[in-house]
């Protein structure tokens, strides 16, 4: 029993990682009040890029540089159009994931070597592996928490880091007042198109750096839709921990979670639906989002940034 | 003015600021002088171009002409930023607070002299011997969104003496307060001008000026008029200084012949969107053949109760009569279906839609019936040929009928609300500030439409500001404070003095 | 020196139609240079993506066949869009139209006299989208919900809902566990004309034309106008929003229903995996490029099923990856969104001698 536990919350763990780093990202450039749906386009972009980097130069850490490069590029084409241009954010989100999607599917056939026909796919590459940490790996089942990659502890580094940042520092609370009440923020001399630029730039730097530790290290390698999904969960998983990061750690177990009992379910040759399982989380966010919602009518404020997706100019009412 | 000011020195002084808007030349060569430990109120009508010359002052807008001297020197003032570093700070009608923080985050906002990780407990216990100083009475852990209208108000004060505001300007700051609340306004900024700081009050209401100011400036149509010590004037004396003597025309009309009575209000009670009580049991009836002025200053429920007779609003007490037909909380179609026309305050945002043709916009009553729509298919043709004679009888400006609205000038579109609303009109027309913004010409077509419909046996509710155009155009007048009709009189008896006490809350004395 | 946008003081006509037409040659401009990156010749290429997309009779009912759910679902996007209601579900809708049909194909037909199944199966699908449309729109209108993201979750939830069919309940016996239905009874075939180009072509060709008489020449469509437009004058003006947005959205959550249904009953003729291929998604870039003219839907279809299968094409033929359609795709919005602010802002330059002359 206790090595079951282990090991769902071993790969619960692993599952989780590259959906906290994008949510976290996520998070940040929607309190600034930009929504960002091209997450599953950077990610894909994110794990293509950091994987072809490790393959030709070994090098973990350049390909983590090149995958937050590549994040940096797509999300400020995304800032520009919804910033500057005040575009549709939805749409210019949409184009950011099939633009990701195609052209991630594209490198994939046309970064590997001549011998393996130009393809990516089933070539190896360096990857990051656990590092057990002396004592605490060998604690029982909490050891699977100290059993990871570098990346993951990173993350357990990342989530208090990025609370204490939007809540405690004078940073934080410029960007939160940005997403919440441009005219405010303006009126207060915060400039609110450099702060929106930041973080949707930053988030998009996060959001690819989850795409890398897919494809350096849940699943190693590529294949085309790597991610499987994953940069659409994060966007439910945004509205599940309430735009706060430090509750983004909820909302990647659960999925993290359902992903590893469907693996030991498989496993065992257990005939439970799996797609109902699977169906769960999003229901689970429709229902938060509704209640979020009714709460907000009753007394007010609770959860999304106001200015969510509403671009801003001065003097416009 | 000054000199038997001894102590007391200037610390603002605008000199000859002059702005210009797309139209509108909001101020004049307008100059100000405001005296260390003193208050002074700057008085208007909307649109006299008080809150622009104030936004000058904050940072907000920059004057395309004048200057502007604090203490002394001349200062350059581009930015909120800027105000605030010669210690100017202003109170916005709309408060520039984020409602999901606290109120220690909301004071600490913006500042650049804050540490990059906040100290919010050393900003909590500032914010509390500020609070204690002047009894604000503001806890720094609320939450803004939680907080009274009168709390929050406090919160913007006490945000800028915690950024070292000299001078605080408010506008129009009792609007949405309780009368205590207001009392307690006022008790903080004696306070405050006791300690040598200065206020400015930007405001429309008279008793309010009484109480509050030491000095007081008239604006008029971007114009400085008067400056009178507040000791040396009267109630009386400010309101003819503020709307005017000079009467700009008179407007041919015959005398009225009122028939049937085509609305009614019984005791009728509404919240506004902030759930405070907007209207206080409003009661009044009107005639076919009658225009009846509503007179008062913005935002004492006229808003209100044009949209509770319109169905757009929700009477939570109270009878709302049309035509004989009780259509309380009806919904607006039903209203309109009685042969209600509607010219709301808002033309742009309310009365039409900006990316749709001006026929279409000319249609967007009558599309509902033959022959413009039969069997759910709308005719173009006809639809054309509807707006081509609209256009031509109101002598609507544009380029085609089908131009789009929003590139119509003011004039042109209220012209084009007007076509349309007086053509789907048969019981009664409520027309909210038809007037407003327009130049002499327009004003005049609009005041004569006015009549015309009660000509034509209709029942008008005519709100406005402008007492003038209320005297001249309507054949009753009442007067509405704070939610309330505070007397009817026969525009023919009624005088500018007695309706201007009126609209600051006095009511009418019996048998007069 | 700097730029400022300015608003023009009429629409400009000329950057409605130029707009569109400017993006796709910026798209196949960047996207060129990416393929010289990757040493391939981009005129080549994309003379063979339209050779492959167009050239032939054969190529071509490849392209109708992908066109037709793409002008069915782009037209319904268009609709919600019209509302500003940012209806990103029309994938889900599509897919629960096809659960709808495949259950009428395979459930009813015993029941029902022949001639009936296929009309029932797709009437099924219509109401289906429609139903899966009208839960962000009923949220929406009832309780405020943010719509975007109640229809986005509700796609996974109709992906995850048809797979658990296919896999689970309605896996066919005989398939050896192959995901996926029995094939339906040709009672539930809609008829194609031509290759795999079924009728459901003429059916969304009249549709897009049905659709552009009922925004332009109904009272239902005026309101329709006027909601989107500007929500507050309308209600002034006497209309129901809240009626006219849940009409507005089921009619088009029933668009992608019914394409869904014609995917099953025309194309696989059972459910599988396959269903729910983006054409949901694609949808919003039809609708955008087309600005939510449903005329201008059907031939923007058209161009985009033509990059995909000219995309299939040159992998076949010259080995590059399919994926260049959807790189295409996805390049043209972005020179799009940010040319449509020239259609209603003029860019300006300031420089420091016409400041001082505006002050």
């Amino acid at each position: 029993m206790i090595a079951l536990l282990a090991s769902i919350l071993a790969i619960t763990l692993r599952a989780g990682t590259s959906l906290i780093y994008a949510t976290i990202g996520e998070i940040y450039t929607e309190r600034s009040g930009i929504l960002n749906l091209g997450l599953e386009g950077m990610m894909l972009m994110g794990a293509v890029s950091a994987f072809a980097t490790v393959y030709y130069t070994g090098s973990l850490l350049l390909a983590l540089l090149v995958a937050m490069l590549t994040g940096v590029v797509l999300s400020s084409i995304h800032a520009f159009l919804s910033i500057t241009m005040r575009a549709n954010q939805v749409v210019s989100g949409l184009s950011i994931t099939l633009f990701g999607t195609g052209f991630a599917s594209f490198l994939g056939q046309r970064l590997g070597p001549e011998s393996n026909g130009h393809y990516l796919i089933g070539l190896i590459g360096n990857k990051f592996t656990p590092v057990k940490i002396p004592f605490l790996s060998n604690l029982p089942v909490l050891g699977a928490l100290f059993n990871q990659d570098i990346l993951t502890y990173i993350v357990y580094l990342i989530i208090p880091a990025a609370w204490f940042f939007m809540y405690k520092t004078r940073a934080g609370l410029n960007l939160r007042a940005v997403g919440e009440s441009p005219q405010t923020a303006d009126a207060m001399g915060i400039n609110v198109s450099k702060v929106r630029y930041i973080y949707t730039i930053l988030g998009g730097t996060l959001v690819a750096l989850g795409g890398a530790h897919l494809s350096l290290s849940y699943a190693p390698g590529w294949t085309d839709n790597i991610t499987g999904g994953r940069g659409w969960i994060v966007i439910a998983l945004v509205i599940f921990s309430m735009w706060n990061p430090s509750r983004a750690i909820w909302g990647a177990l659960l999925f993290g979670g359902i992903n590893a009992i469907q693996f030991r379910l498989q496993a065992t040759g257990t005939t439970i639906s799996a797609p109902l399982l699977n169906m769960l989380p999003y229901i689970v966010t429709i229902v938060v989002l509704v209640l979020m919602t009714w709460i907000e009518t009753m007394n007010k404020k609770v959860g999304a940034p106001e200015a969510l997706a509403v671009p801003y100019m001065r003097g416009e009412k | 003015m000054k000199n038997d000011q001894n102590e007391k020195y200037p610390i603002v002084e605008m000199i000859g600021i002059t702005k210009q808007f797309p139209g509108v030349l909001a101020n004049d060569t307008v100059d100000l002088e405001l005296f260390s430990g003193e208050v002074l109120a700057l008085l208007g009508e909307n649109g006299a171009g008080k809150s622009t010359l104030m936004n000058i002052l904050a940072g907000l807008y920059r004057a395309d002409k004048g200057k502007i001297l604090i203490k002394g020197e001349e200062a350059e003032i581009n930015s909120p930023k800027d105000a605030m570093k010669y210690g100017i700070g202003m109170v916005h009608q709309n408060f520039k607070l984020v409602p999901t923080m606290s109120v220690a985050e909301n004071v600490v906002l913006g500042l650049d002299s804050e540490n990059f990780v906040l100290d919010l407990q050393k900003v909590s216990s500032r914010i509390k011997e500020i609070s204690n100083h002047y009894n604000l009475k503001v806890d720094p852990g609320s939450i803004i969104w939680q907080m009274s209208v009168g709390e929050q108000q406090r919160v913007e004060i006490l945000k800028l003496i915690y950024r070292g505001a000299e001078v605080l300007i408010l506008d129009e700051p009792t609007a949405v307060l309780t009368p205590q609340e207001s009392g307690e306004l006022n008790r903080i900024v004696k306070q405050m001008t006791g300690e040598g700081k200065s206020a400015i009050f930007i405001t429309h209401k008279m008793d309010e000026v009484m109480e509050f100011s030491d000095w007081v400036r008239v604006l008029q149509k971007g114009k400085l008029v008067s400056v009178v010590r507040t000791q040396d004037t009267s109630p009386k004396e400010l309101s003819r200084m503020m709307v005017g003597r000079d009467v700009l025309f008179r407007v041919e009309k015959k005398k009225a012949n009122p028939g049937e009575v085509v609305l009614e209000l019984e005791n009728v009670k509404a919240m506004n969107d902030k759930g405070l009580e907007a209207l206080k049991g409003i009661s009044f009836s009107l005639r076919r053949g009658e225009i009846l002025g509503i007179a008062g200053v913005a935002g004492n429920g006229q808003r209100e109760l044009t949209e509770v007779i319109t169905g757009l609003h929700k009477v939570t007490e109270g009878r709302v009569i049309i035509g004989g037909k009780d259509m309380t909380n009806k919904s607006p179609l039903e209203v309109i279906k009685s042969g209600v026309s509607h010219i709301p305050s808002d033309r742009v945002a309310m009365g039409i839609v900006g990316d749709m043709s001006v026929a279409n916009n000319l249609a967007m009553k009558e599309y509902r019936k033959a022959p413009l729509t039969q069997h759910g298919i709308l005719n173009p043709g006809r639809i054309l040929e509807m707006a081509k004679k609209m256009i031509s009888s109101f002598m609507i400006s544009t380029p085609a009928p089908y131009t789009s609205v929003k590139f119509l000038s003011g004039g042109n579109i209220q012209k084009t609300i007007l076509a349309r609303e007086i053509g789907a009109c048969s019981t009664l027309l409520v027309a909210a500030y038809p007037a407003r913004g327009l130049d002499v010409g327009a004003t005049e077509s609009v005041r004569k439409e006015m009549i015309a419909e009660r000509d034509g046996g209709k029942g008008v509710l005519l709100v406005s500001e402008d007492l003038e155009e209320l005297m001249s155009v309507s054949d009753r007048i009442a007067v509405m404070n704070e939610g309330r009709i505070m007397g009817i009189v026969d525009s023919a008896e009624a005088d500018i003095e007695s309706l201007g006490l009126m609209m600051a809350g006095v009511p009418m004395e019996k048998g007069k | 020196m700097r730029l400022v946008f300015e608003k023009r003081n009429s629409v400009s006509k000329k950057a409605i139609v130029l707009v569109p037409v400017v993006s796709f040659l910026v798209s196949l401009i960047l996207t060129g240079i990416l393929l010289i990156i990757f040493k391939t010749n981009p005129f080549i290429t994309y003379s063979s993506m339209f050779v492959g997309a167009f050239g032939s009779w054969i190529n071509f009912t490849e392209t109708l066949v992908k066109a037709i759910p793409l002008m069915l679902t782009g037209i319904g996007v268009g609709l919600a869009f019209r509302l500003r209601f940012w209806n990103i579900g029309a994938e889900g809708q599509l897919v629960f139209g096809g659960v709808a049909a495949t259950w009428v194909a395979l459930f009813w037909s015993n029941f029902l006299p022949p001639f009936l199944v296929l009309p029932t199966a797709i009437l099924m699908g219509i109401i289906a989208g429609a139903l899966w449309a009208g839960i962000p729109a009923f949220l929406k209108v009832y309780l405020k919900v943010d719509e975007t993201l109640v229809s986005l979750m509700l796609n996974y939830v109709a992906i995850l809902t048809a797979q658990g069919l296919y896999y689970g309940a309605w896996i066919d016996p005989k398939g050896m566990g192959f995901p996926g239905t029995k094939l339906f009874p040709k009672s539930a075939w809609l008829p194609r004309f031509s290759g795999r180009a079924h009728v459901g072509l003429f059916i969304a060709i009249l549709l897009g034309l049905v659709m552009w008489v009922v925004l332009n020449r109904t009272k239902w469509g005026f309101e329709v106008k006027m909601s989107g437009h500007n929500p507050r004058a309308a209600r002034v003006m006497g209309v129901d929003i809240g009626k006219t947005i849940i009409t507005a959205i089921l009619v088009s959550g029933a668009f992608s229903g019914m394409a869904g249904a014609f995917e099953v009953t025309a194309i696989s003729h059972r459910l599988q995996q396959g269903l729910a291929i983006g054409y949901g998604y694609t949808a919003i870039i039809v609708a955008w490029m087309a600005q939510l003219n449903p005329i201008a839907s059907l031939f923007v279809a058209v161009l985009m099923a033509g990059l995909l299968v000219g995309g299939d094409q040159v992998q076949m033929m010259m080995g590059l990856p399919a994926a260049m359609g959807i790189v295409l795709q996805g390049m043209i919005l972005f020179p799009m969104l940010a040319g449509s602010l020239f259609t209603d802002y003029r860019l300006k330059i300031i420089t420091k001698s016409t400041k001082e002359e505006a002050a």
